[in-house]
Formats: structure tokens, sequence, C-alpha cells
């Protein structure tokens, strides 16, 4: 026999995974009412195979508009990667993240951490999933475009290399929240698609990634000098 | 069934018959000379047929809800272009609390003016207040980098976005004696003329246009264009009379006015997306530009149309 607690804890997870359906719905057609989001595909149209998509990271609405314009059998199997500790905050932010968005979440501190976040992330590559990663860390406060990529994205791409690498350039969305702010400005955004890449033989560690910024930069349209 | 009824049902009839004998021949056009759809200008025009249709769609579930539903359908217009508007500006993050102040406060507290009545103070909202208030919103934060650009942006897209669209639905406050319950009529005849007034434009430039009228700004108008577009267009708003308050002369005249003021709109428009280095404004229906795109002839016609009509033909 199940105890009350277990019970009930079942219930709540129930209800959870009931929740998550229309809850992603709410917030796909609150991002598409602010945003009016609109992708521009790469040459080859709207991604089909299991891809990495990583993109520039200016927001904490980032990974809901790429997620947002993917096809709707893209966007189940359509993981993002985030850090725990911010989505594992408070209970709304959990079922958000864990539920809604079936993040994979990582821990960054290096020191406190108990799994590799690579490791992790490739764990989740093998099962099918495709991945949104922000390749630059944190989020970009600066005024620079895009900063220099943290090294996650070669390690990922060192023992899996036949997976293709999206760059995604996600526009105006610093604008209609910046940070600190609560009240979101409804600004229209666009996000686009690159080439995939992938990782060459004998590429060298700085050479990938220097190569995976530029690809990303090369997306970004001049209108966003004017924020 | 009333007259004002009676004259809604025969426009719409005529309006559908004109849309669908359009659409049979962009049809006929496509099958023709564009089977792979290569051919631009039938693309474009089967595309701003398609817009029509949906246009004229809303605006009659709009009528069909009365003066509510009108007011309700321009403000959502407002908020789709004033979205776009302010998405081409030099707007910094100490303009934050302003923007949000012009959709979710001035944006709604117009429309509420314009849904009460209360022609004194609608007139002047943004004008007068928001042309002080908003400023003061932004100079709080302390930024002033470009300050006079970005205020001076934000006024402008209030008053383009809001203050003019919001004068669409202001027609219905008209009180025209012996037109009583008919003031739909007057949008519909300032949306059909206006409207009338860019295709014929386009459609008389595509035939015959050789002259160049603004080949800096707008490379595909053209002088034969402007003049046969105008002139047809004020022929089709005279002919509209019927459902007017004017006779058959004033309401020449009166397209004469919106027309050109819409021709020109669309000029100053096209300047701010040179400027901005865009060819479109948004893009509201996939590929074809945005509301803006559509709306701009509308939008510097409506206040003028509005005010001689309240002034020559109204009570209040």
């Amino acid at each position: 026999m199940a105890s009350p607690d277990e019970i009930s804890a079942d219930a709540r997870s129930r209800t959870r995974r009931w929740a998550a359906g229309p809850v992603a719905t709410l917030i796909v057609l609150f991002a598409r009412a602010v945003t009016a989001v609109r992708a521009h595909w790469s040459p080859d149209g709207p991604p089909q195979r299991q891809h990495v998509y990583y993109a520039n990271h200016s927001s904490h609405g980032d990974f809901i508009l790429i997620w947002t314009v993917l096809p709707p059998r893209a966007r189940s199997r359509t993981r993002p990667v985030a850090g725990a500790e911010y989505w594992l905050k408070s209970p709304l932010t959990r079922f958000i993240g864990s539920h809604v968005f079936n993040a994979v979440l990582i821990e960054r501190q290096q020191k406190t951490r108990s799994e590799d976040p690579v490791a992790r992330m490739a764990g989740t590559l093998d099962e099918g999933a495709s991945l949104i990663l922000f390749p630059e860390g944190t989020r970009n406060q600066t005024d620079d475009p895009l900063l220099p990529f943290k090294s996650g994205l070669y390690h990922l791409a060192k023992p899996r290399p036949d997976i293709e690498l999206v760059p995604v350039w996600i526009s105006n969305l610093n604008r209609v929240m910046p940070k600190g702010e609560f009240v979101p400005i409804p600004l229209i955004c666009t996000v686009t698609f690159g080439e995939p890449l992938r990782l060459r033989e004998d590429e060298q560690k700085q050479d990938f990634l220097d190569r995976a910024r530029l690809a990303l930069l090369s997306l970004s349209p001049h209108t966003d000098t004017a924020a | 069934m009333t007259e004002a009824r009676s004259d809604l049902l025969t426009l719409v009839l005529a309006i559908g018959a004109f849309l669908v004998v359009a659409t049979a021949i962009g049809q006929i056009l496509q099958r023709r000379l564009s089977p792979d759809r290569s051919n631009a200008a039938i693309e474009n025009l089967n595309a701003r047929i398609n817009a029509w249709w949906v246009m004229v769609a809303l605006i009659g579930i709009a009528f069909l809800a009365g003066r509510a539903g009108v007011i309700v359908l321009f403000a959502f217009c407002s908020f789709a272009a004033l979205r776009e508007f302010v998405t081409l500006t030099h707007t910094r993050r100490a303009d934050h609390w302003a923007l949000a102040a012009a959709f979710f406060v001035v944006l709604p507290v117009q429309y509420y003016l314009v849904a009460t009545d209360w022609y004194g103070l609608y007139a002047i909202f943004i004008p007068v207040y928001a042309f002080l208030l908003m400023p003061i919103a932004s100079v709080l934060r302390g930024d002033t980098e470009r300050f006079l650009d970005r205020v001076a942006e934000v006024q402008w897209a209030l008053m383009i976005c809001v203050f003019c669209i919001s004068h669409v639905p202001a027609l219905l406050t008209l009180q025209i004696p012996g037109y009583e319950g008919r003031n739909v009529l007057l949008i519909a005849f300032l949306v059909i003329v206006v409207q009338m007034s860019d295709v014929l434009q386009y459609v008389w430039g595509k035939l015959f246009g050789r002259t160049r009228i603004a080949p800096r700004l707008s490379p595909s108008k053209t002088v034969e264009g402007f003049v046969g577009g105008i002139a047809s267009a004020t022929l089709i708003g005279a002919a509209l009379w019927w459902i007017t308050p004017f006779t058959p002369l004033q309401a020449g005249l009166l397209a004469l006015v919106i027309t050109l003021m819409g021709f020109f709109g669309g000029l100053v428009m096209s300047a701010i997306k040179r400027d901005r280095g865009v060819k479109d404004w948004g893009h509201i229906v996939e590929g074809h530009g945005g509301l803006l795109d559509r709306l701009d002839s509308v939008i510097f016609s409506a206040p003028i149309f509005f005010h001689i009509v309240r002034y020559g033909w109204s009570l209040t």
C-alpha cells in the first residue's frame, strides 16, 4: 500500500504533467502577442533533424522565442540547456523549467557540482533530443553584440562530431525586457537560423569556437546596432 | 431592415463581388503568366487581394459587432502599428517606462476617450498630455544619449499609430442630422476610397507609368500612376455619395483631399523606412509587409477627414 504522502505526491506530479501542455501554449501565445516573432530559416527551410542550436543570450526569454518559432514536431523534442541554480530556485520556476520546457538543467559551479554538464548534454543527445545552448555562458549585458564563447560547445562537439550545430541569432528581445525590468515592451523580434556547421577533423578548440562565433555573428541584422 | 443596414448590405455585397472578380483575375493571370510564381507583379497583386479579403472580413465583423467592435478593432490596429514603429526607433533602456506607458496607458486611455465620446480630451490627450509627460518619464532615468531623438521618436510613434488611427473609429461619434445610425458608412467611405486610390495608383503606374515622381523615396511611384490613381479614386468617392451625408460633388472633393493626404502620407512613411534601411514595417501577414505598410495612407487621411466632416456636417 502506498502511503497518503506518496499518493498525493503522485497526484501532484500527474497534475503538473497535465498542466505543462496548456501552460506551454499560453507562454507561446504570450510570446507571440508581445514580439510577433518570426523565423528566418536558412535556405534549407525549417530544421528537420536532430540539432544543437546555439544562440546569443541577452534575456531569460531567449530560448522561449526559439522554442516558439520551431515547428511543433521539432519543438517537442528540443530541450533548452539552462542553469540549475536559476530554475530550481522556486516551485514555479522549477515547474516551468522541468515540466513545461523539459530543460536540461546543469550545475554551473565547478566546485560544488555533482555531474559534468557536457556529459549530461551528450547523454541527452544520445536519447535523440535536440538542444538549445547559449555558449556565451551568461546573459550579455554589454554593448558588444556577442561575448566570447565558453568552451562547452567544443567539448560537446568533440565526442559527438556528427551532430550539426545550428547558429541562431535572436534579435531585439533584449529591448523587450532589459535586465531588471518586469514590464515587457511589445517589439517585433526575429529569430534567424544559419547554415549548420560541424567540428572538422583536427580542428583546434579556439579555431572552432572562433568559427562558430563568427557564423552566429554573421546572422545579426545591422538594425540591431540601433539598440 | 433599416436604411443604414440595407446600405451596408448593398456595400458589402458590392465589395464581395469586386473581390471575387479581383481574385478570379489574379488567379487567371497567375495561371497564364506566372505558373511558377516567378512574376513579382502578379504575386504582389494576389498578395494584396488576399490582404483585402482579410481586411474586409475583419471590418465586416467589427461593423456587425457595432461601435464597441469597431473601437476594439482599431485599438488592436494601433497596438500592432505601435509595435512595428517602436521597433525601428533608437529608444534605450532609459525609455522603458515611457514605452510601457505608451502601450499600456496612453493607447487604452485614447480609445476609452473615443469610446466615451469625450472629444475635448481625445483631441488633445496625445498632442498635449502625452507630449509633455512622456519625456518626463524618460528624463528621470538620467540618460542623455540621443535624448531629443528618442523623445521625438516616441511622440511621433504615438501620433501616427494611436492618435491618427483612433480618428477612424472617432467618426462614429459625429452627430450628423439625417444621418443617424449610419456613421459606420463614413468609415467604409474613408477606407474604400483610400485603399482604392492605393491600388489604382499601382495599376495606372504599371500600365502607363513612365515618369518617376519621387525616385529617391519610392521608385515604383510614377506621375502617371499618381494622376490616374487619384483621379479615378476621386470618381469612385463621388460615386459613393449615396452612403455618405455629402452631395456627389462634396463626396468627390473629400475623396480628392483624402487620396492626396494618403499619397503624401505614403511618401512620408517610405522616407522613414529608407532612413531605417528596411523595406517593410513588419510582417503582420506572412511575406506581405506590416500593418503600417497597409495603413499608411489611411493614417494620414483619417484625422483630416474627421475634422472636415466634423466642421462641415456635425452638430457637436
